[in-house]
Order: C-alpha cells, then structure tokens, then sequence
C-alpha cells in the first residue's frame, strides 16, 4: 500500500515546482534533509549533495544560463524517476521526487537536448523490494509522470507556436514547429488511443477524410514551408489545433495504461520511426523528420525504461541488448546532429537513412519481445 | 526437444513427402526424369533435402526450380554475436529445410501477446527441397580477427572487358542461396534469416529466380534460359564423382582446413538485352552460341550430348563453331581444362523505364578454385563472346562455402571461427 502513496506524491509533484527557489543564492547551501540546491547553466549542473536518504528528495533547480534548460533524476537504464521541463533563463523550479534506496544520475540539459551534464546520486537506506504487481504498477506510475510531463511541455509549445502563426510571424512558427512536435512524438501512442483527435492534430494531406478539412500541424507545415510562404489564413486552423491539442492534453493525463499498453507503444513509435520518418513522409514540407525519429526513440525509451524494474526481475539478457540497441540506436541518430537540432530529412544520403534503418530494426526486434515477457505471469 | 511443437508447420505432408524423397530420391526417378520433355517436378519435390553432410546441400543438390538469393552486410563489431547468429541461423535452417517452421514455437502457436517466431506464410506448405547454403565474402575476411583465416583463392574477382557493375548489388559479407521447388519456401527461409539477424546483419542485396538455367544431375533435363537456349549442356553433374573432386570441392592442401570439403560460389547478374536478341536471325543466336537452338546440339552434330567437334570446317574452310560462339569460348579444352559446376538461375524484375523486360541470368557457379574457373573462362568470355552484344555483366560476388556441418553439434560458422 505503501507503494501507492507513492506514486500519486511523485505524479503530482513532479511538474508542480514553479519558482520557489530563490534565484540570488542557489547552489550555496543545502542542509541533509532540506531542498538540495542544483545551479544550471549552459555548461555546468552543480548539484549541491550527491546523496539523499531513502524517500522524497526536493530538488531546487536554478537556471542562471542562456539556453532553457531540464533537469532529470535517472535510475539505472536512464529511467526517469523525475524531471523539470522548460526551465527559462533566470528561473527556478522544484523537483519533489520519490527515489527509493539505489544509484542515480542527475542531469540538466541546456538547451533541452542531448543526454545532459551528468553527476551521479546516490539514495541510501531501506526500502522493501517490489512484490511483482507492485513493480507492475509502479512501471504504470512512473510512464504516467513521463505523459505528464510531456503533456505539460506539449501545451505550451503548442500555444507559442499557434501564437506565432496567429502573429503571422513564419521564422518563429517554422523555428517552433519541430520542438512543439518533439513533445507530441514522444508520447504519439498514447494520443492514438483517443479516436480521431490523432489524425486532426497530426494527420497528413492524403489521409484528410473526405469532407474534413485538412488541418492540424501539416497544414500549417505546408503553410509555412511554401515556395511562398502564406500563414494569413491559417488563424482558425491553428485555434482548432490548440483546441484539440488542449482536449488531448487533458484526456493523456486522466488516461490509466496497462503494462501491456507500455510495452506496446514503445514498440509502436519505432513502427512510426521504421515507416513514417526514415522514409521522410511524416514532414514532407519541413523535412524536419530527426526531431520526430529521435523524439519517438525517446519515448520508446521512456516506456522501457518504466517498465525495467519488471524486466530487469523477468528476462535481465533481453534489457542488456535492449541497453545496447538503444545506444546504438542514439550513436548512429548522432551523426545528424546540427547546433541544437538536426539535419533536414534532404540532406541525408541514401547510406546514411540505410545506417539508420539498420539500427531501428536491430532495436524494434527485440523490443517486440517485450510485451510477452511483461504479460507472463 | 523441442521438436514436438515445431513440427507442425507441416506435419502430415512434410513427413509423408521426406519418405520417400530424402537422399535416394533423384536417382531413383532418374530415368523417368530423362524420358520427359520439361521434367515436371515429381512427387519428390515436395519432399525434403537433408541438411547436414560432408558437403553443404544447395551445391549438387539436383537443381530446384526456384532461388532466393540474398547477401548480407556484416554491422556488428562484435564476433561472439556474429557466432551466435551464425548458430542460430543453423538451428532454423535446419528446422525449416526440413519442413518446420523457422522458431522451437512456430507460427501460430504462442501466446497472444508476442510476435510468433515463425512468419506464418509457408505454413501447410511441404519442404519443397528447401536448400540453404551459406558462403563468406572476402571482405568478412578484414575483420573478427580473421585476416589469417583467408583462403587466397577468397578475392575480390578481378575486372571484366565490359563489366558495368553497380556495387549497391555486389559482394557482400555473408550469402545465403536459398533453393526449393517453392518460391514461397524460399522466400520464407530468407525472410526468417533476415529477422533472425538483425542488429547482426543487413540485407545488402537479393535476388530472386526462376526456372533454374543448369541441370546438376544426370536425372535432370536441360533446361532453356531466356535466350531461348538450352543451358548447360555440358556442366558437371552429381554423378561424377571424379569431376566434382576435381573441379568443384576443395581438398586437402588447398589452402586453409576449414575450407576443406568446401567449393567456392561466384555470383554473376547478367541483364540480357531481350529485345535486340528477339530480332537476331536464328542463325545469327546459334552461331553466336554455338548450338542448334532446337536440341541444343553443337553446330555439325546432331544430339545435345554429342561430343563438340571444335576443329571442325565448313566445306568453305570456315570452323562450324565459330571463333566467336560462346561454346568454344566457354569450353574447358579453350581454358586449361577449367570446369565448373553451374547453379544459375533466370530473373525478370519487372520492367526498366524504357519498357523493356529487366531481365536475364543470374549466374552462380561452384568451384574447387575460381583462379582456375571462373576467372580465366569470363576472361576469355569478356574479351571474345560475340554474345557480349546481348549481355551486360550488372553485378559481381564471391564467396568461400565451407563444408556441410556434421550435425546438431555444429553450425555454419564453425569451421572458420572455432579453434
């Protein structure tokens, strides 16, 4: 029962931190037992302690760099235990997470990508070792903090960028388009699950239903990337994409998934990286594809690594190659990096989508064993 | 074992079939085979061929009608996994030439919530003669420390006369020729490999075939390419023996021992220019190959099998076969006695852009040292063929086949990567 507590404290404080800190005197102290001061910038994440008792640590993240940053807290296999998006420049936020006694790794990413400036946590003291449906559940817990916040993250991108196409403003817009969209590909599986709101915000040109408008974000990518960019008529579309992205949002949140559930959508996104984004369709105007590819991969990630508790106890080979895959998967995905982005779908060579592919399928295979190993009982 | 649950793929009509196929069943239709017209496949093509022996089957296995043919790019570094796959490639070749689905579960067998570790589509489908036959490339050879282990007649083949090779569709790492009287058999064996070895290995090229281009048993008539001519008149049969230890197996002292009871495979794509070739003169096609289109006789004689006269004028003083014909080209007394045992296959991918049929041989030889073969008969070929005017060589591959595994306790990669 213990566990349950748990997981609502966790859900319900980890995105709730909102400038308690106090921006002049961040990584200064930090008595045992107190908020543990993190000072951020774009080069450096100095976490005033590097150990914690057993039970909720609150962690007060100051931004005092240029570039908007996170901070996680991972366990083994980069499982988020908890996380702060979208810190801005001159913020601080809270972090209230539940860690259990074990090893961690803190980590801010300026600028919002990459695996972070690291330093390792360590949690001592008592904690009981999961009963087999407690795992379950707490795999279960532990994705929906991640939908959380990436469904946090989603809205606000969202409103900036149909702000931007209201203002008229096409840089902006085009600048935003693939962030806004990381956080919807992250967690794409889940916001299949609610019918048609899918197709409306995500839908692509020729799949728009007869007598449906073709809305949502392709359009305004069509919009925005034309030979001669037009976005004056694209105020209602990018109202009705708010509207829908807000009522997604909301359902995400209240949405319980299953175990199964996990383990499928974390097969499902790399289906979508396999056929949608390798082959470049997914954003055909933009060719802003990597940003989808390797949000999807990130939330493969994610589902995994919720549930690794479970699958660490029920087939330990089957997480170490999943372990590898991913990495191979990030160091070949790596290579496209350019500044705080990727490169555009266009200017990959027929070898390298080839490399890539090669790595989705040497991923995707096992993965698709999981859903069975998390099913026997 | 789990052989129980596996062997139901095709349980009733695989074990019905191997009864009376296995090993002795070529020859002991053999004459019938050789008083009809277009050898039909008896009843023994359903059945399956054994997969374990002193050579690997696939070689001078009597010719099945259909091919997949697939190579492999090698993307880990990693030798133990590449080992690893290399066995479990074994265990499911071994399940499936002998009608069993790919996976100990099978294909519809699991539970619901994995994916089945068999495809499903050769499900009630007989083992078809399913051969898998595995070969190394030379380039395999620069890594997993196995540089040492190359044999010398493992090289990248040389340069053509009028080569016009697209790499994209050459070499590569490892091949698997995939043979059976089925092509969904076939095609289900690639398709499993494939999976079975992702994250190991990437599927650099296929190709597929039709109607088999060689006989390689005396039981087996010879059948026509899509020149309209009979190919492979003269190849090296099952039946002889000396021929094979000759030409076609390594042996002892050959070169490295893992390679011993082994043959070499060379792949040749040959696109043949259909169109051009259909408005040649009858004449025009038997002089350029050498024999009667009708029966496949060499020009001056009278049966296929008649022995080839390559001295022999015209009342003119002009040789019967040509300077030119390929069959003199080709003929192992024009190339120091090189021999070699043919395996090729037609394929037609479709269209070009031009409407023209994508089409022609895909050429697979066996032999005991392509220094001695291949290499000197296509060196002659390249520069003289007066068939070169309809064909173009499009893509190129070797491989060094190792011998046949012993059984259960050995796999494809054993004798090159154990001791």
């Amino acid at each position: 029962m213990r566990r349950l507590i748990v997981i609502t404290a966790a859900g319900a404080l980890a995105l709730a931190g909102c400038g308690s800190g106090d921006p002049d005197t961040p990584a200064a102290g930090g008595e045992k037992g107190g908020p543990i001061p993190v000072a951020a910038d774009d080069s450096a994440c100095k976490v005033a302690r590097a150990e914690a008792d057993a039970g909720t640590s609150v962690f007060s993240v100051t931004n005092k760099g240029q570039k908007v940053t996170e901070f996680y807290v991972y366990a083994p296999g980069d499982r988020v235990m908890g996380e702060v998006e979208n810190i801005a420049p001159g913020l601080s936020r809270e972090l209230h997470v539940e860690l259990p006694a074990g090893s961690y790794e803190t980590a801010c990413k300026p600028g919002m990508i990459g695996k972070g400036i690291r330093a390792a946590f360590t949690v001592s003291g008592s904690s009981a070792p999961l009963t087999d449906d407690a795992a379950l559940a707490a795999a279960t817990g532990s994705y929906s903090r991640y939908v959380k916040s990436q469904t946090d993250a989603l809205l606000v991108k969202t409103e900036e960028f149909v702000t931007a196409v209201k203002a008229g403003d096409v840089a902006k817009a085009k600048t935003l388009f693939p962030i806004a969209r990381t956080y919807w590909e992250r967690i794409e599986p889940v916001a299949e699950i609610f019918g048609d709101l899918d197709p409306r915000i995500d839908g692509r040109e020729e799949v728009t239903e007869e007598g449906m408008t073709f809305g949502g974000f392709h359009r305004i990518e069509k919009d925005l990337w034309a030979a001669k960019p037009d976005i004056s008529k694209d105020g209602p579309i990018a109202d009705q994409l708010l509207t829908d992205v807000k009522e997604i949002v909301a359902k995400a949140q209240a949405e319980k998934l299953s175990p199964l559930q996990l383990a499928n959508g974390a097969k499902g996104l790399l289906d979508e990286v396999a056929t949608g984004k390798i082959t470049g369709e997914e954003d055909r105007y933009s060719h802003t594809d990597l940003w989808d590819f390797n949000a999807n991969v990130e939330g493969s990630k994610a589902a995994i690594a919720a549930l690794r508790p479970v699958l660490e106890e029920r087939d330990a080979a089957l997480v170490k190659t999943l372990d590898t895959e991913f990495a191979n998967v990030d160091t070949a995905l790596a290579k496209h990096r350019a500044g705080d982005g990727w490169k555009l779908h266009d200017q990959l060579s027929q070898a390298d989508l080839k490399d890539l592919s090669d790595a989705i399928n040497a991923l995707a295979e096992p993965i698709s064993k999981v859903a069975a190993v998390v099913s026997k009982k | 074992m789990t052989d129980e649950q596996g062997v139901s793929r095709r349980r009733a009509i695989a074990l019905a079939g191997a009864g009376v196929a296995g090993v002795t069943g070529a020859v002991a239709v053999g004459g019938a085979f050789l008083a009809k017209r277009d050898d039909t496949p008896g009843p023994d093509a359903r059945g399956a061929i054994p997969f374990d022996g002193v050579h690997q089957a696939g070689i001078t296995t009597a010719a099945q009608d259909r091919l997949h043919f697939v190579a492999f790019d090698v993307i880990t570094k990693d030798r133990e996994r590449l080992v690893q796959m290399l066995a479990d490639w074994t265990a499911a070749a071994r399940r499936m030439t002998s009608g069993q689905d790919a996976g100990p579960i099978g294909a519809m067998n699991g539970i619901a919530e994995a994916p089945p570790d068999d495809t499903g589509e050769a499900t009630g489908l007989p083992p078809s003669q399913l051969t898998l036959t595995v070969g190394f490339g030379p380039s395999l050879f620069t890594r997993f420390g196995l540089a040492k282990r190359r044999p010398e007649a493992l090289a990248d083949l040389p340069a053509f006369t009028g080569d016009a090779l697209d790499p994209a569709i050459s070499g590569g790492d490892l091949a698997v020729q995939a043979c059976a009287n089925d092509p969904q058999v076939a095609v289900h064996a690639i398709r499993n490999l494939a999976r079975i070895g992702f994250g190991v290995v990437s599927v650099r090229w296929s190709q597929l075939g039709f109607g088999r281009t060689s006989s390689t048993s005396t039981s087996q008539a010879t059948p026509r390419n899509l020149f309209g001519f009979k190919d492979g008149t003269k190849n090296i049969k099952a039946e002889e023996a000396g021929l094979l230890r000759d030409h076609v197996w390594v042996q002892d002292g050959d070169g490295p021992a893992w390679m011993t009871g082994g043959s070499y495979l060379v792949a040749r794509k040959i696109r043949m220019l259909i169109e051009t070739w259909d408005r040649s003169s009858l004449a025009e096609q038997e002089m350029i190959v050498g024999r009667h289109k009708s029966n496949g006789a060499p020009l001056g004689m009278a049966r296929e099998f008649d022995e080839i006269d390559l001295t022999a004028v015209d009342d003119q003083g002009e040789p019967l076969v040509a300077e030119t014909a390929h069959v003199r080209l080709a003929h192992h007394s024009t190339n120091n006695g090189a021999r070699m045992l043919r395996r090729g296959y037609n394929f037609v991918d479709g269209s070009d852009g031009l409407g023209r049929l994508n089409a022609g041989l895909f050429f697979i030889a066996y032999q005991r040292d392509p220094r001695k073969s291949f290499i000197p008969v296509q060196r002659s070929l390249a520069r003289m063929d007066e068939m070169n005017e309809y064909l173009r060589h499009v893509a190129s591959a070797i491989f060094a086949c190792p011998p046949g595994p012993a059984g259960a306790g050995e796999h494809w990669g054993s004798r090159l990567f154990d001791a």
